[in-house]
């Protein structure tokens, strides 16, 4: 089961210079980019694991391709997603966000039901 | 074309007229090998590194700033942008801190070019407790591996980089292209003078363009002598003692008197001091 | 100077005597009153009876939407009433149109009940609009003072908040509304939102006459959509939702549907714009104190917003809904099945999600307003849009807007999973492809057919709908044409 969390999940695996290219795009934006990866793909795990520090004032996507690189060699179990954060005034949050790595095995989620009163179901998604 | 800015080049810089031929071989020497690559001819991969040497304020930084466009016109450099840097921007302050501090230098340079003043501070042999080492050998790596994505060029004294290399074949073998930045003669550092006058909105009078003319043969003798940076300090100093002169009769003073330079302005200097006693 | 019927009268006396003055006698029409910037400012088109000139007309909106009436008042003398009485204070004809001008009227702030848009809208168009010296009147735009801007808390979540809870970045959301529009019951009602959700949509929607009917009771629906909703969560590890409908016939009732939604951990609820403006804000409170996304469908509002001649234009309308306090609003398609035209629509989308507009008179923005901080809302996209489309509706509205393909997804020919994933491989692909510089206007239709490739439905969808487009000519188009320079 593929998790479609991010802009792009719905198509191909980016490629590492379509990964390049939207880079360019934050950068040219003037995003700071940042890595993440976790093991918990919980839709409601807000708090990833930083990869490094955000890399503010960058001209170039390559210093971001290199930490890229070591981040899915250092986890190429975990999932990595890279960030663009935008602090203008009015946004202040994050512009961009995509995968860059998964699993092999991909993560399953199961829906727990707890039946409440007048039918009322409380929901739980967990990990399968 | 990267023709404009070899013209601007030209333009905006006075004097320097061997760094300004030796930039224009390296400009050439690089549109010839790309003219050349799409063809499919063959080429060697362009050494792009490089070494600027002379004594400070003559232009070193500028001359970066106009290599790194250039550079980008050309192809040779992704986005052509500066990141000027010494040693301290480099090396940190204790174990494990200088990797760290390098990598995110280098990553702002990245699609540029990595200007690092005065680089020979980055070799401290006395200290065993110096960091530079470290930084050293992450920039050896990168100019070797990574010359796709950043230039860098070295600045300092001649003498002194001479020793740097000597002590460090890995910078030396890979730096393409030495260039000397010798110092103005004096009717180059006039001309300068005047452009900075002009920008300041002041102007010598006959008098005081002799007097700043001798001020600035005096001065080349001495020690220490900065250049375009001198003469800068140098007329500020004469501004200051002007505004000390015209105070006194503000409210008469009126636009000639306020945007002129007097010969006395200039000669109360200390460095004809110096020469009274010298021939006294 | 002007005519004699056109000037204040001065002396006290004569402008109290009893009888009937003109309204710019007064004192209803100040040519050259420099706004405030407390003051509110309504910018009107009027289409004079024949034999009224255009100030006297202004001056009667202005009267009319203060304080005057039809004959002069001593009890008038009670008051500051040179301070109450609203000042048209500028008039310009519309550029071609004879017969049609546009008339400019400033509102003393103190008019105002705080935080209250029946109020505003009461003052404003309660009375004007019947009136008979006018053959048609059209409130064009306003301009809200900061400082009553400051008294509403506006949307209570805001399109930056939204995003963060969604946690989703990057790309325009995605939505459908249910359909049938009438019929289904509860059971059959989520099947559909299951299958769409899972397909690849962020949001299913009720449609704006789904309330409670004899085919299918609201708890019901409730019951059964989050069941779906979650169902879709769990299958895709996304953060699903469906716009639960509270509207009802009153408001005891809107709070109770409204509170069972948040029990089952909805993210959003839905209103219509027929529940009228305080039911509006007080839904708006309700989401805020719930935190809760609150989502309006501008139903009903085409009624009076699509002649240019006559009504209140949709833009005036998103305005008081942003003060009002929604986080989504239908704004339009502009390439859909919908009024629509593209610069207008476009000046829609601007009111809701800039910070400050900018003059823009090609877009219809017609004041300089600065939203003081109110939260952005986010702006919505429905009715007869298609997958094929997709490059046009990221190149008109960019990302933060919400894209929603009721016919588009339900109506594909390999079912309604199929159709969510068309879409959204439609939108991922046309992201990727923009972000990397490339031109949606020319290469759109380039863009989808290569992403197609890799998406048997989404080739499946460009196919049924490649024919499908909605030229008619608009009615609500800008007056102002931007030159070649300009655009």
């Amino acid at each position: 089961m593929r998790i479609t969390q991010g802009a792009f999940s719905f198509l191909p695996d980016l490629t590492d210079a379509q990964i390049r290219a939207q880079v360019e795009h934050c950068l040219a934006n003037g995003w700071a980019v940042s890595l993440e990866h976790t093991d918990d793909i919980h839709p409601r795990n807000t708090y990833w694991e930083m990869y490094g520090m955000p890399m503010f004032d960058l001209a170039d996507a390559a210093g971001v391709m290199q930490e890229i690189d070591a981040c899915r060699k250092s986890f190429p179990e975990r999932y990595v997603r890279v960030n663009a954060f935008d602090s203008t005034r009015g946004w202040e949050t994050v512009r961009l966000s995509f995968i860059v790595n998964r699993p092999a095995e991909e993560a399953r989620f199961r829906l727990r039901r707890i039946e409440a009163e007048g039918r009322v179901q409380r929901y739980c998604i967990e990990a399968a | 074309m990267h023709t404009d800015l070899l013209a601007e080049l030209d333009r905006e810089l006075i004097g320097l007229h061997p760094v300004k031929r030796r930039i224009h071989e390296i400009a050439a020497l690089l549109a010839v090998d790309r003219a050349r690559a799409q063809l499919g001819l063959k080429v060697q991969p362009p050494g792009l590194h490089m070494c600027f040497t002379g004594n400070p304020g003559t232009g070193k930084t500028t001359v970066a700033l106009k290599m790194a466009g250039i550079l980008h016109r050309l192809g040779y450099s992704r986005k052509g942008h500066l990141v000027a840097v010494t040693r301290d921007d480099l090396v940190g302050q204790y174990i494990g801190h200088t990797a760290p501090k390098t990598k995110e230098l280098l990553k702002r340079a990245m699609g540029g070019v990595l200007f690092i003043d005065e680089a020979y501070y980055l070799y401290r042999p006395e200290n065993e407790r110096d960091y530079g080492q470290e930084a050293v050998e992450i920039l050896l790596q990168v100019m070797e591996n990574q010359r796709d994505d950043l230039v860098v060029i070295l600045a300092g004294y001649k003498d002194r980089m001479e020793r740097f290399f000597q002590c460090n074949p890995g910078f030396a073998s890979r730096i393409a292209h030495h260039v000397e930045f010798p110092d103005y003669s004096v009717e180059e550092l006039m001309r300068i003078a005047a452009l900075m006058l002009e920008r300041m909105g002041y102007a010598f009078d006959e008098p005081a363009r002799a007097a700043f003319e001798r001020y600035l043969e005096l001065r080349l003798t001495q020690p220490n002598f900065s250049n375009a940076r001198s003469v800068r300090n140098a007329l500020d100093r004469a501004r200051l003692r002007h505004a000390s002169r015209v105070f006194e009769r503000l409210n008469e003073a009126d636009r000639t008197v306020l945007t002129t330079l007097a010969a006395g302005d200039i000669l109360a200097s200390r460095v004809f001091e110096r020469e009274a006693a010298c021939s006294a | 100077m002007g005519a004699p019927e056109l000037q204040t009268i001065s002396d006290t006396a004569a402008r109290y005597k009893a009888g009937v003055l003109k309204y710019a006698q007064m004192g209803y029409w100040q040519p050259g009153y420099e706004p405030k910037d407390t003051d509110v400012l309504a910018l009107f088109r009027i289409t004079p009876q024949e034999g009224v000139p255009p100030e006297e007309a202004a001056a009667a909106v202005a009267g009319e939407s203060s304080t005057a009436t039809w004959t002069v008042v001593w009890t008038d003398r009670l008051t500051a009433a040179e301070a109450y009485r609203a000042k048209a204070y500028r008039v310009e004809p519309v550029p071609n149109n004879p017969g049609q001008w546009f008339a400019w009227v400033a509102y003393e702030l103190d008019l105002f009940e705080e935080g209250s848009i029946a109020n505003l809208t009461a003052s404003i168009i309660g009375n004007v609009f019947g009136f008979k010296p006018l053959k048609a009147l059209r409130l064009e735009d306003m301009r809200i003072p900061v400082a009553y801007l400051k008294t509403f808390p506006g949307p209570p979540t805001g399109i930056v908040v939204e995003r963060e809870r969604l946690d989703k970045f990057g790309r325009p959301l995605l939505g459908a509304t249910t359909k049938p529009k009438l019929g289904l019951s509860g059971k059959n009602y989520g099947r559909v939102v299951y299958e769409a959700l899972k397909g690849g949509l962020d949001f299913m929607k009720d449609d704006e006459n789904i309330n409670s009917q004899p085919f299918m009771h609201w708890r019901d629906r409730f019951l059964y959509v989050m069941e779906a909703v979650n169902r879709a969560a769990a299958a895709t590890g996304e953060i699903k939702g469906h716009y639960l409908n509270v509207t009802a016939g009153t408001m005891e009732e809107m709070y109770r549907r409204a509170e069972f939604a948040r029990e089952l951990g909805s993210v959003i609820v839905m209103i219509d714009l027929v529940i009228g403006y305080t039911a509006i804000q007080s839904m708006s409170k309700w989401a805020r104190d719930n935190d809760m996304l609150l989502h309006l469908h501008r139903a009903g509002h085409s009624t009076y917003t699509r002649q240019k001649s006559h009504g209140v234009s949709f833009r005036v309308i998103t305005k008081w809904m942003r003060m009002a306090g929604v986080d989504h609003i239908h704004a339009g398609t502009a390439v859909g099945k919908l009024e629509g035209d593209p610069l207008t629509v476009q000046g829609f989308y601007n009111v809701c999600r800039e910070p400050r507009n900018a003059v823009d008179l090609p877009r219809g923005l017609y004041f300089e307003q600065d939203w003081a901080g109110l939260r952005k809302m986010m702006p919505v996209a429905s009715g007869g849009i298609h997958a094929g489309q997709m490059h046009q509706l990221v190149d008109l509205f960019g990302d933060d807007v919400v894209l929603q393909f009721g016919g588009g997804t339900i109506g594909h020919p390999m079912g309604i999973e199929a159709g969510a994933t068309a879409n959204r491989v439609a939108l991922e692909a046309t992201i990727l492809a923009r972000n990397e510089g490339r031109d949606l206007r020319t290469e759109g239709p380039e863009i989808l057919a290569a992403a197609a490739r890799h998406c048997r439905p989404l080739a499946a969808a460009l196919d049924t709908w490649k024919d499908v487009s909605f030229n008619y000519a608009s009615t609500d188009t800008p007056d102002y044409v931007p030159t070649p320079a300009v655009s």
